[in-house]
């Protein structure tokens, strides 16, 4: 059932292996950076929140009165 | 209604009539580009002969292109286009008068100047003919057009080269027939089929665009 | 009926499509997995050699599909624009800008295997063909969008700005690939007509069907990872998203 007689023809795709594999290889590769370009994208915007929300909450506990805790609240804004 | 586009249009015409160096330089912009290809090509004539619709046609597209972000910013900075768009006139009209008046101050001129610059590339009287002919119908389509990709990136960051990336590929169908026309006629054959292609591409261009140009000034000036 | 409406228009707000769309990524990636590997075997393995082409037809596997999704997903991109428009709902213009990434290398993959196909068959990397150069042009289309919302910092204005040119860009892909294709008709001589495609085989068609599965199972799956993204940044001020991020990697 299977087309090839040995793994090096199928390597070879009868004289096209340079042009069938750089095919393949790019969209393989592509493939699997994308996804994990995307899933890190969403970790790291995920750990940035969680950092910003942390910030904005002990701003919040030592009372909005003082210069100091504002400015920490600047800071995380300018760090978006 | 077609008075309010008149008056859009007059007094578009007005202030640009202002600022000349605006509509010179664009001229020149499209001599320059014109005279380096020979240049950069070499001075074979029969080469130049082919070469010439497809050449002109570009440089043309690329000084239309270059007068694009000027049509809505000053009227965007000195709050102008926000009047206009609450005015109880449909702003579509408004687009369309503006559109008009950067076509007689960039399509127009660029129009009447190719046939001369056709002359360094040896072109035949018929090919000199029908390359105004294809600029004249082609151009009021590029500044349809272009006024859409000037009304999506108004008021933006690095705004010049937005604009050509959004609208160049758009442009390509007109470069098609324009250029085309120009080649036919270089051929020996007709260049009528090209030409109403060209027309209709521009009706659309004229009276269709202006309305995504208004939908997207609204989005701009929210 | 009534009822139903408002059951769809649950899953409308992105509170809601967030956790969805998590349940819905896993379930995506293994279908695109599962279509990938039977589709790999079929075309890879079992496929007989192309009596015109020899092996060097098995690009097709790849290149088909990749252009298919590059054409669909412009499609659907315009249709979530349309409806951001109409309907001013937040999601629809998340799912455009999360879609438009996977197109545009939908489309460099296209040009890419077409290219790499096109050298061994025609001799040549590229010829000025109408398909060839509407994919080149779409690309293009596809890059103009991702600069359009990069270069706007409200992401309310970005969603409608990309909405008109998403739109505009379809109502302009049959005229362009028109007039290319007429173009090329009277520039015949250098180039090549892609158009007589051998007749393939059934096997070959299933392969091709099976891979065309897997790049769209794909392409959902890695869309929804980046619409989850664009979901908590423009909503981080929600008491939803505090949540969820309460929630997240305890």
């Amino acid at each position: 059932m299977i087309h090839w007689n040995s793994f090096s023809d199928f390597l070879a795709m009868g004289g096209y292996g340079l042009y069938v594999w750089g095919s393949f290889g790019v969209t393989a590769l592509i493939m699997i950076v994308e996804p994990i370009m995307a899933i890190r994208r969403r970790k790291t915007l995920v750990l940035r929140l969680k950092r910003q929300l942390r910030a904005e909450k002990s701003t919040h506990k030592a009372g909005s009165t003082s210069r100091s805790n504002g400015e920490v609240g600047k800071e995380t804004r300018s760090s978006q | 209604m077609m008075g309010m586009v008149a008056a859009i249009t007059a007094r578009d015409l007005k202030l640009a009539m202002r600022r000349q160096a605006d509509i010179v330089s664009v001229l020149f912009f499209f001599i320059i580009v014109a005279s380096l290809f020979p240049l950069g090509i070499g001075p074979e004539q029969d080469l130049l002969r082919k070469l010439a619709p497809g050449v002109l046609w570009v440089g043309a597209l690329l000084a239309t292109m270059l007068s694009l972000p000027k049509l809505f910013a000053d009227d965007f900075r000195d709050g102008t286009l926000e009047q206009l768009v609450l005015a109880p006139q449909p702003l579509g009209l408004t687009v369309l008068g503006k559109v008009l008046a950067h076509w007689l101050v960039s399509g127009l001129p660029l129009a009447l100047l190719a046939p001369v610059l056709g002359l360094q590339f040896d072109l035949s009287s018929d090919a000199l003919l029908v390359l105004t002919v294809s600029l004249l119908i082609g151009t009021p389509a590029l500044s349809g057009i272009g006024a859409i990709g000037a009304a999506l990136t108004l008021g933006l960051r690095g705004g010049g080269v937005l604009v050509s990336l959004l609208v160049l590929p758009l442009y390509i169908p007109v470069l098609i027939f324009g250029a085309g026309a120009v080649d036919a006629t270089v051929a020996g054959l007709g260049a009528e089929a090209h030409l109403s292609i060209l027309g209709a591409l521009a009706i659309g261009g004229v009276f269709f665009a202006p309305w995504a140009t208004a939908a997207a000034l609204r989005i701009a000036l929210e | 009926m009534n009822n139903r409406l408002i059951n769809w228009f649950k899953y409308a707000s992105p509170q809601s499509f967030y956790p969805l769309a998590g349940k819905m990524i896993p379930w995506f990636t293994a279908l695109a997995v599962i279509f990938g590997i039977a589709g790999l075997w079929i075309g890879m393995a079992v496929a007989p050699t192309d009596f015109q082409q020899g092996e060097g037809y098995r690009i097709i596997f790849i290149h088909v599909p990749a252009s298919w999704m590059s054409m669909f997903i412009y499609l659907v991109m315009a249709f979530w624009a349309a409806l951001g428009l109409a309907y001013n709902t937040r999601l629809s213009g998340m799912m455009a800008s999360a879609l438009a990434p996977t197109g545009a290398l939908m489309a460099f993959l296209s040009l890419w295997t077409g290219a790499l196909w096109g050298k061994p068959m025609w001799g040549t990397w590229w010829v000025w063909d109408a398909r060839l150069t509407s994919e080149l042009i779409l690309l293009f289309l596809y890059i103009g969008f991702i600069a359009l919302q990069a270069s706007i910092d409200d992401p309310r204005r970005a969603d409608k700005a990309g909405a008109i040119l998403a739109l505009v860009g379809v109502v302009n892909i049959p005229i362009i690939y028109f007039s290319v294709k007429w173009w090329n008709t009277l520039h015949q001589g250098s180039s090549v007509s892609l158009t007589k495609s051998p007749s393939m085989a059934m096997l070959m068609l299933w392969g091709m069907l099976l891979m065309a599965l897997s790049f769209w199972m794909y392409s959902i799956a890695v869309s929804l990872i980046r619409a989850r993204s664009i979901m908590l940044e423009r909503e981080r001020n929600t008491e939803w998203v505090k949540d969820v991020l309460a929630g997240e990697g305890k």
